[in-house]
């Protein structure tokens, strides 16, 4: 007979209230097993539950939510049947918690290791001395730089990727028998998330700790779960080895979720000759800053030297880890952040350096779409005022011939007409992004600067939105300049790819090439970090130490 | 055309938005309809003429004939109250207008503007905002002589910064967002900026800052009156009425009680009805 299973968890139900009283079911009857030493990952969409469920393995529901039906155990105790003073006792002793951001878990007035001890202390486990003693063997437990000293500085003082690292170790300092990790990779950059799942992994294999792991990458689950769960609105949809849900999924839904990873080479629009001699977009040695501006130049230079072509009907990706200066580049072609030296070309015409000396027209040819839907959209606005404005301001449409246009771009997008008089508030993620879409859209424009428009998604809608964009293409013959960290989804949408470093561009390759043609270390670096829906990569993958020190920020 | 008119009705009755107050707020907002109304009709409900000598007695109490006593010179309180109203809530409902017009208006033009206009604005505003508001009035008044435009543009002037301070801190929130980027990206010039992109997403907050000023006004004004300061003889706010009757509170006359009951109902109801707006209007953005 196989050992009994640490936690069990039999027709969890969680429901909420709203505000206008309506009564809500968040989970609906879940039933799963985790035996000692093995790591789950709960995988789904926003709102499938996945953190909810989790967050209910401590007893704990977030505000508003409550425990309806259904028993957690954990070990031997039983979770829903405790009082409060019982679980807060649980918490840190049996069960800890991995939060998705480090950054601010962490009080950034108190030192590391003072946090990270916290835990014994509270709960009295062992006097502070051999606290901070075990502190330090969880520190290079975690390959962690320093690990004597690094307790003594303050959080801000380390990287995002070390942070979240100790905050593993203030999760693992109790002797927990579970670790819920909740998204503790998704806000780092992919060359980080390797060290930071290496280490993990490490040290949860060594302590036989049982695990949950949150998370909606399929890609980073496959290397660090033993089996997966597949949730989707509050339901299990499929539940099994990790190996079989990638490779044999039964469930129609973890198909469609597999689906999204697969690259579908781009293939670029065919136009005249004649026409694709002339770059719609030519960027010529762009520098670009914040802060004040002094002799000329301001105090912190982002942009150097920035240079490319991007010819009619193709599409350019644009990649780096964050701070790379992707956005940045995407204000300056757009006139946000007007350049200091250098210029930008629209179709062979030299446009002007900020809003104010472009033309209406110059501005109507280039629209951006940002990463955060919601954000770009006026909450106080209805949708058809949102999509109106641009029609109007661009080519003085009223009345009739307004309201039929706005028709037509929702259904461009692929959304329903009945949209119009809603508000922002009442879309879904995926539909703000189609109304930014269909704004961007509105003004006619030869090229849209989409900066990181899928990650903010989640993986089966950011991929009907790559579907719209090709779609658009071929119907409009628009080019994209598309930024993003996820290589598979530049892959999906790009001819060309720029890769950026601090600023400056390293390199410029083919998309469809781009790991065999990579010849530049950074580049080849980038590439490789990014993970591959087969449970042995990272135990696979090999980067050569000395690169890593000199790119990544670890 | 029409298909889609009619799929669209169904989905806006749907929709539980309604503005919709608890009991607090309603309460807070039947007493201040309350003194809205008694503001414009007190004349022709008030029971005496109130600046007419109406008893022999001074300082009378409460009687049949005189529902809140009478005052020093035997004048009916309860008409005179009613006719206090007309003062006291127009004169703040003025004054607070004026601030909060200028206040929210200039303060999202520096929001959105930003630099050196930005700059100058707010440290001479910040500046005046030095001055104690009293003393400021006391020395207005003193200098050019009470009358009502006069209290009404002082009482403005000395709430206008304070308005200005509040509508920046909220628009400078709201002009970073991405929706302002879009518009600003799309060639759009300030004046549409700020009436449809930052406007409609303050106005919650400032609506809010509006009940609490034009409390602070009537506290102000009656404070003014009180001292002497602010609507003169014959006439009377209910400031001027605690003043004019002070003396009677050590002969314990009701006449002193109720314009200061006044006061304090018309300042604690505007309080809770602001501090209790439906949802939709505090909060638009959800």
């Amino acid at each position: 007979m196989t050992t009994p299973p640490l936690v069990r968890v039999r027709g969890l139900k969680i429901g909420a209230t709203t505000d206008a009283g309506r009564k809500v079911e968040i989970i609906k009857g879940v039933s799963f097993d985790i035996a000692p030493g093995e790591i789950i990952a709960l995988i789904g969409e926003s709102g499938s539950g996945k953190t909810t469920i989790a967050l209910s393995l401590m007893g704990h529901t977030r505000t508003g939510c409550a425990i309806h039906g259904g028993e957690i155990s954990l070990g031997t105790s039983v979770v829903t049947a405790m009082t409060e003073r019982q679980r807060a006792r649980l918490r840190g002793t049996e069960v800890s918690y991995v939060p998705q951001s480090a950054a601010a878990a962490f009080n950034p007035s108190k030192r590391i290791m003072d946090q990270v001890i916290e835990i014994a202390d509270i709960h009295k486990l062992m006097p502070p001395a051999q606290a901070r003693a075990k502190a330090v063997e969880l520190f290079r437990a975690l390959a962690l730089p320093d690990p004597e000293n690094i307790g003594s500085r303050y959080p801000h003082q380390v990287s995002g990727g070390q942070l979240q690292r100790l905050s593993a170790a203030m999760a693992l300092i109790g002797d927990p028998k579970l670790v819920i990790f909740d998204e503790p990779t998704t806000a780092l950059d992919v060359t980080t998330q390797i060290e930071v799942l290496r280490a993990f992994k490490s040290v949860m294999a060594k302590g036989g700790i049982s695990g949950v792991y949150v998370s909606h990458d399929l890609a980073v689950v496959a290397q660090i779960a033993d089996r997966i769960i597949v949730l989707r609105g509050g339901e299990i949809q499929e539940e099994g080895p990790t190996d079989q849900i990638l490779n044999a999924p039964r469930h129609a839904y973890t198909r469609q979720l597999l689906a999204a990873f697969e690259p579908v080479p781009h293939v670029p629009l065919a136009v005249p000759e004649a026409e694709a001699r002339k770059p719609i977009l030519e960027v010529v040695n762009l520098h670009a800053g914040y802060g004040p501006v002094r002799n000329g130049e301001p105090a912190a230079k982002i942009l150097k030297d920035v240079s490319f072509r991007l010819e009619r009907g193709r599409n350019l990706g644009v990649i780096g880890e964050s701070g790379s200066g992707k956005s940045t580049l995407a204000r300056a072609i757009a006139g946000i952040l007007p350049p200091y030296k250098g210029s930008v070309l629209m179709n062979g015409h030299e446009m002007g350096r900020d809003i104010q000396t472009r033309s209406k027209e110059e501005l109507r040819k280039a629209q951006m779409v940002f990463q955060l839907a919601d954000t770009a959209l006026n909450p106080a606005h209805s949708i058809n005022t949102i999509l109106a404005r641009p029609l109007t301001f661009y080519h003085g449409l009223k009345g009739k011939a307004r309201d039929a246009r706005v028709a037509r771009l929702l259904d461009m997008v692929h959304l329903p007409a009945s949209l119009r008089h809603r508000l922002p508030g009442e879309l879904s993620g995926g539909q703000k992004q189609r109304v930014n879409l269909a704004r961007a859209l509105a003004a006619d424009p030869d090229l849209i600067l989409c900066d990181e428009i899928t990650s903010a998604l989640d993986t089966v809608v950011a991929a009907a939105i790559l579907d719209l964009l090709k779609e658009l293409q071929r119907e409009l013959g628009i080019s994209y300049m598309f930024i993003s960290h996820d290589l598979s989804t530049v892959e999906a949408i790009c001819d060309d790819v720029l890769v950026m470093l601090k600023g400056e561009v390293v390199e410029a390759l083919p998309a469809a090439e781009m790991s065999a043609r990579a010849t530049h270390p950074y580049s080849r670096l980038l590439i490789s970090s990014i993970p591959k829906l087969d449970t042995g990569w990272l135990a696979g993958l090999e980067q050569d130490p000395q690169l890593v020190a000199q790119f990544a920020q670890r | 055309m029409m298909t889609l008119r009619s799929a669209s009705t169904p989905d806006r009755g749907r929709k539980p938005r309604a503005y919709s107050f608890n009991w607090v707020g309603r309460i807070g907002l039947a007493v201040m309809l309350f003194w809205a109304v008694v503001a414009v009709i007190g004349p022709w409900i008030s029971p005496h003429p109130p600046g007419e000598i109406v008893d022999w007695d001074y300082f009378g109490p409460v009687t049949e004939n005189f529902w809140m006593g009478t005052d020093y010179l035997g004048r009916d309180i309860f008409s005179r109250i009613l006719m206090g109203a007309r003062f006291t809530v127009g004169i703040a409902l003025a004054a607070v207008t004026l601030a909060c017009t200028f206040g929210v208006i200039l303060g999202m033009v520096a929001a959105v503007t930003g630099g050196w206009f930005d700059m100058i604005l707010s440290r001479l505003l910040d500046a005046f905002n030095g001055i104690p508001s009293l003393l400021f009035g006391l020395v207005v008044v003193a200098a050019v002589g009470s009358s009502i435009p006069v209290l009404v543009l002082t009482l403005g002037a000395i709430y206008m910064p304070g308005a200005y301070r509040f509508a920046r801190a909220l628009a400078v929130n709201v002009n970073t967002m991405d929706f302002v980027t879009v518009a600003r990206a799309r060639g759009e010039r300030t004046p549409y900026l700020i009436v449809r992109e930052i406007f409609p997403n303050i106005l919650g907050p400032v609506l809010a800052d509006l009940g609490l000023r034009f409390v602070f006004i009537v506290l102000v004004l009656s404070g003014l009156s009180f001292l002497g300061l602010g609507v003169q003889p014959p006439n009377a706010d209910w400031g001027g009425l605690v003043r004019e009757n002070i003396e009677g509170l050590s002969l314990g006359a009701p006449a002193v009680i109720f314009p200061s009951i006044a006061i304090a109902s018309l300042t604690i109801s505007v309080n809770m009805f602001i501090d209790n707006l439906p949802t939709k209007i505090r909060d638009r953005s959800e």
